[in-house]
């Protein structure tokens, strides 16, 4: 097997971050604050990277869509170990209005003009929490799709991956090409060591725009409001089991 | 996904073994009384608690919850330390919410000469934190008020009992952060912090504490209570008695309140760990890192290969780098992210060609920079390990830390499991810990104690760089102290506290 594989990497912010809602409610501040690739998305490059190491793989494009500075985040994915980087280059300020529709789409156009075998993204963003994006690339390219996957394997001529469900753990067969989803426990990413930054610098990183691949990013929805979540209301402190009583009695739960 | 729930995944993946449990491995009733361990100590000739003193002390603490009795609760959690190495015998532990509680209390103790041990978050690793006989129990832990916080000025005000953890969150809120920082973070109390000149992870940067704190209340052995609360950075009028107070383990006073000058929260924090073939390498990156990273260096740890075995052993964490002797972790904190990203490749280039470091990564995101930081900060945390373990901690030229460790090594062999070298290689600061099995204790101390005491001594060094003395090292305290030295502070104890109620046993000999 010599397996072309596309991996998206969004640039989110860092899961360790606090983050906050702008006044105005129409998002999340961005400003200033620390990015990182979602958690999932690094998952599915370390994947990529293993099935390269195991000669499944032959060779690991990696994709993200954003302003200027998803190219750290594609520079961190070569430094894993990706061959090359595609940079989407969308605004700051018309991010917030692309959905998974113009992703999928998007990434449907560049797996068929890169000729890949199988598509791997994160099974959900840390920010927009939609899970839609590899499901909706697997329908616009008309190929099968495995979601949540905790484990991948060659199978003859195709895949065998395992997938997390609600009961339990479900395997299934697929042919080639494919789409699949990562989930949490998949693998646990590498960190990108120093001598692999260095040499991840002189690795192709291409950019173009979603107009270059005929994608229209007029958005299908409108957010109306974000909000923090209610304000959890505060408790009561008592000193002691016997104060408590008192108040469970009061309260005529008890 | 919130931060919440991502945290959760992630744990559950790394940490199939932490239990943050400290009872799990050894049970507290297996520990064996401090004074039945050491037949030497004799208990000093203090009141022995009555019925009417619990009477008076219920007159002072009015509230329900602030009085323990061994009669009533299992005190053993507060009769043992964390280590589990030492373990009293009180049958009383008083809560007060206040300073003026605090006075009463130490009022009528001193009056009746009831010995008393004060606590805070009882994370301390000499055997200062607990009694050795039957000392009441005096926990700061109600004491958690943060009075006030001036944003301009960045100097935090609040009671000794709160968490470190807690003030850091605090702070942060506004942008700044406390100046130090350690392991104990999430149980430690500032009190207890002040009290033991707690140094930390952050002292290369930001200093000790006898300069961030800006003044403190304390309550004295009689019950006066001593205002120096204040605020402002500069302040030369009179004697600066806070100083007094701060290092000097609950000997001279209760520390009530206190008001720390917290430091602006850096808009770039990078953590790098290093992979060092040998020794002098990892003192070649020190000195590469200091002349090339300079201002924005906020902190530089080393470990050992065994230190490093230790936490993915007892805690399931794995290092991103192969296995190397040695791992040098270097934080930069700073105002400018690509300022400091330059800063920071040019120190790594020079690193890596120089051969120093034979490998590295580099942390910048919040969520990789705290992965990278638990595999230093929890050397120290037995997590599920059924063994037992024995810290030490010195002031040394760092030329000596890995000559010391190996000496360790081949002093104690076979009857211990493991000796790790660690520590703030920065600050000159080393930590050893040595795993053992529980019953090979008292052999493993015979022939430690005193011995690396004495060679600490010998080259110069300090017998406690940051733990203090507590109840551990305070007969050794000739070795790094001049017999005046010694002779002022016990006279100075003796004026402050002339009856010996506070913390007796500990700190000084």
């Amino acid at each position: 097997m010599a397996l072309r594989i596309l991996v998206g990497c969004k640039r989110v912010i860092d899961y360790a971050v606090k983050v906050r809602v702008k006044p105005d409610k129409s998002g999340v501040v961005t400003e200033g604050v620390k990015h990182s690739m979602n958690p999932f998305d690094e998952i599915g490059i370390e994947e990529a990277v293993r099935m390269k190491e195991k000669k499944l793989a032959s060779e690991i494009i990696v994709v993200s869509c954003g302003p200027q500075q998803c190219q750290e985040t594609i520079r961190t994915a070569l430094a894993m170990g990706a061959d090359k980087g595609i940079h989407i280059d969308i605004p700051a300020a018309d991010l917030s209005k692309v959905e998974p529709y113009h992703i999928s789409k998007i990434f449907a156009k560049l797996a068929t003009e890169n000729k890949a075998d199988v598509v791997i993204v994160g099974k959900q963003a840390i920010d927009g929490d939609n899970n839609q994006t590899g499901q909706m690339i697997a329908a616009n390219l008309d190929w099968p799709q495995a979601t949540f996957a905790s484990k991948i394997e060659k199978d003859g001529d195709g895949l065998k991956v395992t997938r997390e469900i609600d009961g339990g753990l479900e395997t299934i067969n697929l042919k080639l090409p494919t789409v699949i989803t990562t989930d949490l426990r998949l693998n646990e990413p590498r960190y990108a060591t120093l001598p692999n930054i260095m040499k991840a610098k002189k690795k192709p990183i291409e950019k173009k725009t979603a107009a270059d691949l005929g994608v229209d990013l007029t958005p299908k929805q409108q957010v109306i409001s974000v909000e923090d979540p209610p304000v959890r209301e505060a408790g009561q402190k008592v000193e002691d089991v016997s104060q408590l009583i008192e108040k469970l009695k009061g309260a005529g739960v008890v | 996904m919130n931060r919440y729930l991502m945290k959760i995944y992630k744990n559950r993946l790394l940490s199939l073994t932490i239990t943050r449990s400290l009872t799990t491995s050894r049970r507290l009733e297996n520990i064996p009384y401090t004074s039945d361990r050491y037949p030497h100590l004799k208990r000093g000739d203090f009141a022995i608690l009555q019925d009417y003193d619990i009477e008076a002390f219920k007159k002072i603490l009015t509230n329900s919850g602030q009085i323990l009795s061994s009669k009533d609760e299992d005190l053993s959690g507060y009769n043992t330390d964390w280590l589990k190495t030492v373990r009293g015998k009180s049958d009383l532990v008083l809560r007060p919410k206040s300073a003026e509680e605090i006075s009463k209390i130490l009022g009528y103790c001193n009056e009746r000469k009831i010995a008393v041990s004060v606590q805070g978050g009882n994370t301390g690793l000499v055997g200062g934190s607990v009694p050795v006989f039957d000392e009441v129990i005096l926990s700061t832990e109600r004491m958690n008020r943060i009075i006030n916080f001036d944003a301009f000025s960045g100097v935090l005000t609040c009671e000794s009992g709160c968490i470190l953890e807690k003030l850091d969150e605090y702070a942060r809120e506004f942008d700044y952060i406390i100046p130090y920082d350690l392991g104990a973070k999430g149980s430690c109390q500032i009190g207890g912090n002040v009290s033991t000149n707690a140094g930390g992870l952050r002292l290369l940067r930001y200093g000790s504490l006898h300069g961030s704190i800006l003044g403190l209340e304390a309550v004295l052995a009689n019950g006066e209570i001593i205002d120096c609360l204040s605020t402002l950075r500069k302040d030369n009028t009179g004697y600066d008695l806070k100083q007094l107070f701060i290092g000097s383990e609950g000997n001279l006073g209760v520390v009530t309140k206190v008001s720390i000058l917290c430091a602006k929260q850096p808009k770039s924090v990078n953590v790098a760990l290093l992979g060092c073939p040998d020794y002098k390498s990892v003192l070649e990156t020190l000195d590469v890192a200091k002349g090339k990273l300079g201002e924005i260096l906020s902190a530089f740890e080393y470990m050992d290969s065994t230190a490093m075995e230790m936490v993915r052993q007892n805690l399931g964490l794995q290092c991103p780098l192969d296995k190397y002797p040695f791992y040098c972790l270097i934080e930069t904190s700073g105002s400018n992210a690509s300022h400091d990203e330059e800063k920071l490749n040019t120190f790594l280039n020079n690193a890596l060609d120089g051969g120093f470091a034979a490998d590295g990564v580099l942390a910048t995101e919040p969520s990789k920079v705290n992965s990278l930081w638990q595999l230093r900060e929890r050397i120290a945390d037995r997590g599920s390990s059924p063994k037992a373990s024995m810290a030490y901690d010195f002031s040394l030229s760092v030329r000596l830390f890995d000559e010391l460790t190996q000496i360790l090594r081949r002093r104690l062999g076979n009857l211990v499991s493991s000796v790790s070298g660690f520590g703030h290689l920065g600050d000159g600061n080393i930590h050893l810990t040595v795993e053992l099995e529980w019953e090979n204790s008292k052999e493993v101390q015979e022939l430690l104690e005193p011995f690396i005491f004495e060679w600490v001594a010998e080259k110069k060094g300090s017998i406690s760089a940051e733990h203090g003395l507590g109840t551990q090292k305070n007969k050794h305290i000739n070795l790094s102290k001049s017999k005046t030295a010694v002779d002022l502070m016990e006279r100075l104890k003796d004026h402050m506290d002339p009856k010996g109620i506070l913390n007796p046993y500990k700190t000084l000999p």
